[in-house]
């Protein structure tokens, strides 16, 4: 069980189909590094919880294989596999205290000496202070950390999490992603992570696999799926994006240096191939509203990239760190600025203003246009 | 404001309670006065004569002496009857709670039908299923369980049966409200914990049903040690229990005093039991 070698998660083939018929996942294929914090995002229904509990083994896999390292585990027993999970409502036991909930995975394991890895993984927690009391009479923060101890404290080779943290209320969510990332760290089990809650997975994740109708959309680093989605789906469910028509027009260079050219009404774009998601010649032209830089006509603005005038400030929010602006692009397409208040400009841009549009070629991306643009927004 | 509002619901309460204290106060705390005083009577009296109003005490050491044997028997007979019915039913009630999915509903009706017929039939049908020439004692008796002029009837047995088979039903719905109350994540986190099944069951499914478990055997164990309808078709003289001495004396002796007496007894003696086990079983916790 010791080895460092290769005791990665691994998932072959994965699929679940119901008997009514519902495939719920489908064929996947994931491998899940040994000691990583890897995290599974997509709406509900996607198929997260079902790969999880399958991982578990509280759901059957029709087809498909699951080990860690060389070790088959597809068909044994939940209670056999070196597997822990933290349940979306904790599922505490009520009758028992806060410590006899935590030593029960040790308990049946057989273990006799239980007081010191209880005491230890009670300080890890900071609940030394309820171990005699009942779940019934601690906090939802306290109990979700009960969950964990629970599930921590036999050492699993993966802890399985199912969206731990959604029921708990935003401030409480953030200081729990923290910790959860801090004990993660200290223990160096693998962890994975189910939620739908994107910025909890990019903060908290080394790794994550956006799932959307039970097949695996993309999987990357955070900063690898933000800055280069590969669909419109992953595009759209983490973060915002502008998504604009465009007609490839051909390649340019080789290797690393490859670019696409593409015509977008009017103006030709160059984008890195590695950047280029689609064979199509009809394209998604894709780019962060953070990166689209606004300069009111009258004022000179200079800088390399993708440049358009004649846009026209439509409509303007202010959050105080930022401002999120819309624009209505000579082509009549609406696009989205958000622009940090760095106060360089000594004001807003107030609604009507004529503004030229600028952004550096690198940070736009390629998809296919055949995907619907609208994939993946306002799901959760 | 606070004050305001908190005046009439408390009043409100009182209200709502009144209909409730009424009826016992007629039905319960009055017959129960009037046991506890007739059980104090003279029983030089009698029925048609009516009795005089000695305070005679020692009506209770006599019933406990001339019936102990009874009282006893009562218990153990009661004791069984829970302990089968509580094995028989807790099983039934785990498989309607757990694994009966759409056949939930017609099981728990056909638990609760045999109410449709009065206890009375139930139990006379009982003695024709178990007489001495009925199939049952033949087939027993064929495949040598039984020696050939073994019998069912007017044993023990029978009369065990017979609260089993009566009180079942009482031990199977609180059992069932209580497992079905169990939430099956519970059960998937002991597994996911290294529980077997068997451990889950013992740590997590067993514990958690113990509000039924003791509800079942309260409803099950209070009324069959009182029972005699059992002891009277199903039994003989040498089973007789508590419940048909009480109604010979009051029925045919006439003996009210030590009739009453006795019925105390029995009354004080389930109380203390009772509370002994709702203490010792710890529900006040659970939950």
């Amino acid at each position: 069980m010791a080895d460092e070698v290769n005791r990665d998660l691994r998932l072959e083939g994965l699929r679940k189909r119901y008997p009514n018929g519902f495939v719920a996942v489908k064929d996947l294929d994931l491998v899940v590094p040994s000691g990583s914090f890897f995290a599974l995002l997509g709406p509900s229904g996607c198929g997260k919880t079902t790969t999880l509990r399958m991982v578990a083994g509280l759901e059957d896999a029709t087809k498909g294989t699951i080990s860690i390292g060389d070790t088959d585990i597809t068909h044994e027993k939940p209670y056999r596999r070196p597997v822990n999970t933290v349940f979306q409502n904790y599922a505490l036991f009520p009758h028992l205290t806060i410590m006899e909930n935590v030593e029960f995975g040790l308990k049946r394991k057989g273990v006799k000496e239980t007081q010191v890895p209880v005491q230890e993984i009670l300080e890890l927690t900071e609940l030394e202070a309820q171990a005699n009391k009942k779940p019934a009479q601690l906090s939802g923060g306290q109990q979700q950390r009960v969950a964990l101890a629970r599930a921590l404290i036999n050492r699993p080779e993966v802890l399985l999490l199912d969206e731990p943290l959604g029921a708990l209320d935003m401030k409480l969510r953030r200081a729990m992603q923290i910790e959860l990332k801090r004990i993660q760290s200290e223990v160096g089990i693998t962890f994975v992570h189910v939620t739908h809650d994107q910025e909890e997975a990019m903060t908290m994740a080394d790794f994550v696999a956006v799932m959307n109708a039970g097949e695996i959309e993309q999987l990357g680093s955070p900063y690898e799926l933000y800055t280069n989605p590969q669909t419109t789906f992953v595009a759209n469910f983490l973060g915002r994006t502008n998504l604009i028509k465009g007609q490839v027009l051909g390649r340019e260079g080789s290797g690393a240096d490859e670019m696409v050219k593409v015509d977008m009404y009017g103006t030709t774009v160059s984008i890195k191939a590695g950047r280029v998601h689609t064979a199509s010649p009809d394209v998604w032209i894709g780019i962060r509203p953070e990166k689209v830089i606004i300069q009111p006509q009258d004022k000179p603005i200079d800088g390399l990239g993708t440049h358009f005038s004649e846009a026209v400030v439509i409509d303007r929010s202010y959050t105080g760190v930022s401002t999120d602006y819309i624009l209505k692009m000579p082509w009549g397409q609406n696009l989205v600025c958000f622009e940090q208040n760095t106060g360089r400009r000594g004001g807003l841009v107030t609604v009507g203003t004529k503004v030229d549009v600028l952004w550096r070629p690198e940070f736009a991306f390629l998809l296919d246009s055949s995907q619907d643009a609208e994939a993946g927004i306002g799901e959760d | 404001m606070a004050t305001k509002l908190r005046a009439p619901r408390a009043a409100t309460a009182y209200w709502l309670v009144l209909p409730a204290a009424v009826w016992l106060g007629i039905f319960f705390v009055f017959p129960f006065l009037s046991l506890l005083a007739t059980s104090m009577y003279d029983p030089a009296g009698s029925a048609v004569t009516g009795y005089d109003m000695t305070w005679r005490v020692q009506n209770f050491t006599e019933a406990f002496n001339d019936y102990n044997v009874y009282l006893v028997r009562s218990l153990i007979y009661a004791g069984i009857a829970t302990f089968l019915c509580l094995i028989l039913g807790y099983v039934l009630a785990y498989a309607i709670a757990f694994k009966a999915g759409r056949w939930k509903t017609i099981l728990l009706v056909l638990v609760v039908a045999p109410f449709f017929t009065s206890f009375l039939v139930r139990t006379l049908a009982w003695k024709l299923i178990l007489g001495d020439d009925g199939w049952f004692v033949n087939a027993l008796q064929t495949i040598h369980l039984l020696p050939p002029d073994g019998r069912l009837l007017a044993t023990p047995f029978a009369v065990v049966a017979g609260l089993t088979y009566n009180f079942l039903p009482f031990m199977i719905l609180p059992l069932y409200a209580s497992l079905e109350k169990i939430d099956h994540r519970l059960l998937e986190a002991s597994e996911d914990l290294y529980a077997k099944p068997v451990q889950t069951f013992f740590k997590v499914t067993w514990p958690l049903s113990l509000p039924g478990v003791v509800g079942g055997t309260l409803l099950t164990f209070i009324p069959a040690t009182g029972d005699y309808i059992n002891a009277a078709l199903l039994g003989s003289t040498t089973t007789q229990m508590v419940g048909n001495k009480i109604q010979v004396l009051f029925t045919k002796a006439g003996d009210y005093p030590h009739a009453g007496a006795l019925s105390v007894i029995l009354l004080v003696i389930v109380v203390a039991l009772v509370l002994l086990y709702v203490r010792k079983a710890g529900t006040e916790e659970l939950l």
